[in-house]
Parts: structure tokens; sequence; C-alpha cells
């Protein structure tokens, strides 16, 4: 079983952040093959960044698949980009305060989750990601939820005065991911 | 061993440092800018040298230098960034230095583009500089591999007092995957590292004695001499290569680094759909493991499917030295800095078939 995950925003919401804690908690908390690769070029805030992440029982051929089974979009311009690489009845997460959901596809399973605006309701723009790492998780349950929040306490460690905060925007998304699982 | 997630550039950088390595100088280009970042940070601490040069040449000879010194030094760079380096490497070659440098590969020729490519094979193989010089050059498709080669070039280096390349490309380069890190070397061991130099490094002797490391000179006999010592090396190496799924393959690919991997993935789809498919990957380059292709049933074998990110064909080249005319070769290639795509080793191969008519 190989899972091909895309994630693609504008430079600044945390596209990275959020590939390298869902492999790193992978990496950290089984024994499947993992791989990360961020797309790189002439990256600025504002531009459009994204990564790919490929988790696998199997060895990993390529970290850039042809078709993804799961892709996070965190802005417009990134659906209308990559949406056609989602496979028939994959799964697609849209930050639903930004993305015009008119635009999306047919024939893929759509979960919405406005994280821009629950980030800015929490006090801070920046925990966007951390939002939608809890969407992802708690809809996708591809990881145990306890091992994903160590990699992003871990990943913190240097800055113990911003984890409640991370705690509670992870629990968000977790519930919204949830509610939404059919 | 614990695994750690590791971008392959620091891991390259990492197995360095484990391995001895305590002097770097480079110069920055993308996509191989964590090594020398990492190397900043990283040798500090271990009580190494870590130089930003002025230029790759500089880079490169500051290395040269280091060796010379008796210290295991390392350089690394990209692609256009590597053909300045190639003085440098070239004078290792000559001088019997034993560096060790790293090419994370970018599109070419020139500056090209920083996206992935394996448009350096003839470069790395066949003439990293002036003087019809070799060395042994690794080819990771993994993060692991090229953690576990830069570790082993370091050895391989010193072994044979001449230059190593680890070469890799912008996706095992930048890429995140688990790996397993090798030993540090103690200080002891890398004090003994150094006294085994002393016989020609620049460490140290008493009065009347002294090292001798030449790049060039006017006794043409003394040189040719050294040319022929060289060549006597160059046949003591043998090359490493895996085969998949060879023994019944009608179609076997030839691929290293990173099309290698996608290539496997594209076989086991068409395993899985009963096609007879197999693949030869090289490890090591150079020497290129052409007694490989003895392995292929060419009753069975129809056709060999060169995959790599490169146009024109490169690694071609010896697949085609290789084969001697045994079976027929095709292509399948991809350049520019777009990444190979497992799509395309499929519609390559099923283009094979429907032309056999299977």
């Amino acid at each position: 079983m190989e899972t091909n995950i895309m994630i693609a925003g504008f430079g600044g919401q945390g596209v990275m952040t959020l590939g390298k804690f869902l492999a790193s908690a992978t990496c950290d908390a089984t024994d499947k093959n993992v791989t990360f690769f961020p797309s790189y070029g002439a990256a600025q805030r504002g531009g459009t960044a994204n990564c790919y992440v490929v988790i696998s029982d199997k060895g990993i051929g390529s970290p850039i698949g042809d078709e993804m089974d799961d892709l996070i979009v965190l802005n417009g311009a990134s659906l209308d980009k990559f949406q056609d690489k989602l496979r028939e009845g994959g799964r697609l997460f849209v930050n639903s305060s930004i993305v015009d959901e008119a635009r999306v596809r047919q024939g893929v399973d759509v979960i919405k989750a406005p994280v821009t605006e629950l980030a800015l309701e929490l006090g801070n723009p920046k925990v966007l990601n951390i939002i939608m790492m809890g969407v992802y998780i708690g809809y996708s349950q591809v990881l145990p939820v306890d091992v994903v929040w160590s990699t992003i306490e871990h990943k913190l460690g240097s800055k113990p005065n911003l984890l409640p905060l991370n705690r509670e925007a992870f629990e968000k998304g977790l519930e919204i991911g949830r509610a939404q699982r059919s | 061993m614990a695994r750690v997630l590791m971008k392959g550039t620091e891991a390259i950088a990492e197995a360095a440092v484990r391995a001895g390595c305590r002097f770097f100088a480079g110069y920055p280009i993308t996509p191989q800018n964590e090594i020398p970042e990492y190397m900043s940070r990283r040798m500090p601490e271990v009580g190494g040298v870590f130089v930003q040069g002025e230029s790759e040449v500089a880079s490169v000879n500051m290395a040269f230098g280091a060796c010379c010194g008796g210290e295991r030094a390392m350089t690394s760079s990209a692609s256009t960034g590597i053909s300045l380096k190639s003085e440098g490497i070239s004078y290792s070659a000559a001088a019997r230095v034993p560096l060790v440098y790293v090419n994370v590969q970018r599109g070419g020729p020139g500056i090209g583009t920083i996206q992935p490519s394996q448009m350096d094979y003839l470069q790395a193989t066949k003439a990293s500089g002036n003087g019809g010089f070799r060395m042994i050059v690794f080819a990771p498709a993994t993060v692991q591999e090229a953690v576990d080669m830069t570790y082993r070039a370091f050895e391989l280096a010193d072994r044979d007092r001449n230059p190593v390349l680890v070469l890799s490309d912008g996706v095992v380069g930048t890429m995140m995957e688990p790996v397993e890190l090798p030993p540090m070397k103690t200080e002891e061991e890398l004090a003994a590292i150094k006294e085994s130099k002393k016989e020609w490094a620049g460490i140290g002797h008493p009065i009347g004695k002294r090292s001798w490391i030449e790049p060039g000179t006017w006794d043409t006999d003394r040189w040719e001499k050294a040319n022929q010592w060289n060549a006597s090396l160059y046949e003591t190496w043998t090359s490493e290569y895996t085969t998949y799924l060879l023994e019944d393959a009608q179609i076997v690919i030839a691929a290293y680094g990173i099309s290698a991997r996608i290539a496997k993935s594209a076989i086991d789809d068409l395993r899985a759909e009963g096609v007879k498919i197999g693949m030869i990957r090289p490890q090591i380059i150079n020497p290129y493991p052409y007694e490989a292709y003895d392995e292929i049933n060419y009753d069975v074998c129809k056709m060999i499917l060169d995959v790599e990110m490169a146009n024109p064909a490169l690694h071609v080249v010896d697949v085609e030295k290789a084969v001697k005319d045994r079976c027929p070769i095709r292509t399948c290639l991809r350049s520019g800095g777009n990444v190979m795509q497992k799509k395309n080793i499929l519609d390559a191969v099923k283009e094979i078939l429907k032309e056999q008519g299977a």
C-alpha cells in the first residue's frame, strides 16, 4: 500500500512544514518507508510552494508520484494548478476560507476546513497549517494522533510558549476532520 | 541503529563528517546549498574548518590543499559549478591527492536549470578534467545510498590516493528519507589515518626530509611512469551493481541513480500485469559494470531500455558498449530539470510491447 500526498499553497502558509511534520511522524513512529520532496525554485513568501510526501509499506520509487491519492490545497491557485493530479476518488483537503469551492472538480472526496479564518480566530494566522494537519489526520487516520502531536511538540521544542496555541489548533483540525468522516 | 529523517544533501554532509572529513570548502549553487550550510554549522562542532570560498576554483583548491596536509577534505557543487572545479579535480588526480567531492546534478548544459537532471554522466565518468585520469564514481539512488557511498568515498580516496566522486542529483539531494547513519570515526582513528599519510602528505617532517606532491613536472619520463602507474591503479578497480528480476526478462531496463528507483516501481506495476521485465542498476558508474550485461539471457531478452534524465542520452554510451549488439537498445528520456515519471517508462515499455506484437 502506497499513499501519494501533495501539499500546495502560498509561500509562507507552512506548506513545507506540514509535509515535513507528516514525513517525520511517519519516520519516527512506524516502520514504513517515507519520502518528502519539496518543489524548489524561485520560492518566496506569497509565491507558490508545494511538496510531496509518499508513505509506503514497500520501497518507494519516485518521491514525486504521477498521481496523488491525497491533495491538500491551501489556496485557490494551487487548486487550479494541481487538482488534475488527484486520482479519481482521491481525497481533496481544501482551505475553504480562500478556495472557491465552485472550481473543485467532480469525482473526488472533498474535505473542507476554513483554516485561514480559524487560525485568525485562534489569534495567529501562522497556525493554519497545524489546523490542516489536524484535519488531515482526523479524516485520514493515516497516523495515530499522539504520534503526530509528539512530532509537532518535538519540532517546536525550542519555542515551548507556542505549544498551547498549536495544541488548540491541532485539536480544532482533528475535530473538523473527524466530523467529515462518513 | 535508529533511523532519522534527513535531507539528501544534509545526510551526505553528516556522512562526510562521520567519515572524518574535517575540512570543507564550497561555493553556493542550487541544489546543493544545504551541504555547505550544514558544514558551516557542523564543522566547528567537530573541530573542523568550513570555508565559503570566493569561487568554485578557490574552494576546490582549498580542499586540495587540506588533503595535501593529510586531512580528509571535501568540496561539493552542482553541474555548472563542477565544471569550474575541474581544474582542481584534475590536479588532485595528477598529484595523487585523495579529494572527495559531490555533484548534485541540475539541468545542463551551461547554467541550465536548477531542477534535477542526470546530464553530467559523461563528464563524471569519462573526463572530469583535462588529462585522461579516472576516478571511482558512485551513483546513489536513495538517501541511504548517498550516505553509505559518501562514507566509503573517503576510504577509497585514501586507499588509492585518488579523487572520488559521488554523483547525486537534485531529487536525491533535496528529498528527505529515513536513514541510518554510519558510526563517527573516533579521534584515535582519525589520528591513525593522518599518521598513515605521513609518507607523502605535508604533515610535518624532520629536517632533511620533505613530502613531495606534484601535479606536473618537466621530466617527461617520470611523468610517463606516473601515467602508467595511474593506469595500472585504474585496472585494479571493480564496479558494483544490482540486478532486478533479470532471469526471465524479455525487456531489461538499464538505469542508474534516481531514474533507476523510479524504473523499479514501473517494473513492479508491469510485472503485476504479467510483463517480463527486469533491470540492471550500476551503483558505481566508473568503472562501469559492463559484465552485468552478460547476466542477461539474450535468447529471451528482445530489448534493452535505457532510462535516464538526459537528452541526448549519455548513459546509453556505456550500455551500448556492454550489450555489444546482442540486443537492440531503446531510450526513455526526460531532461531540462523535468523529473522522470513512472508513466514515461510505462509508456515506453508499452510501445515496445506493441511493436513486438505482445
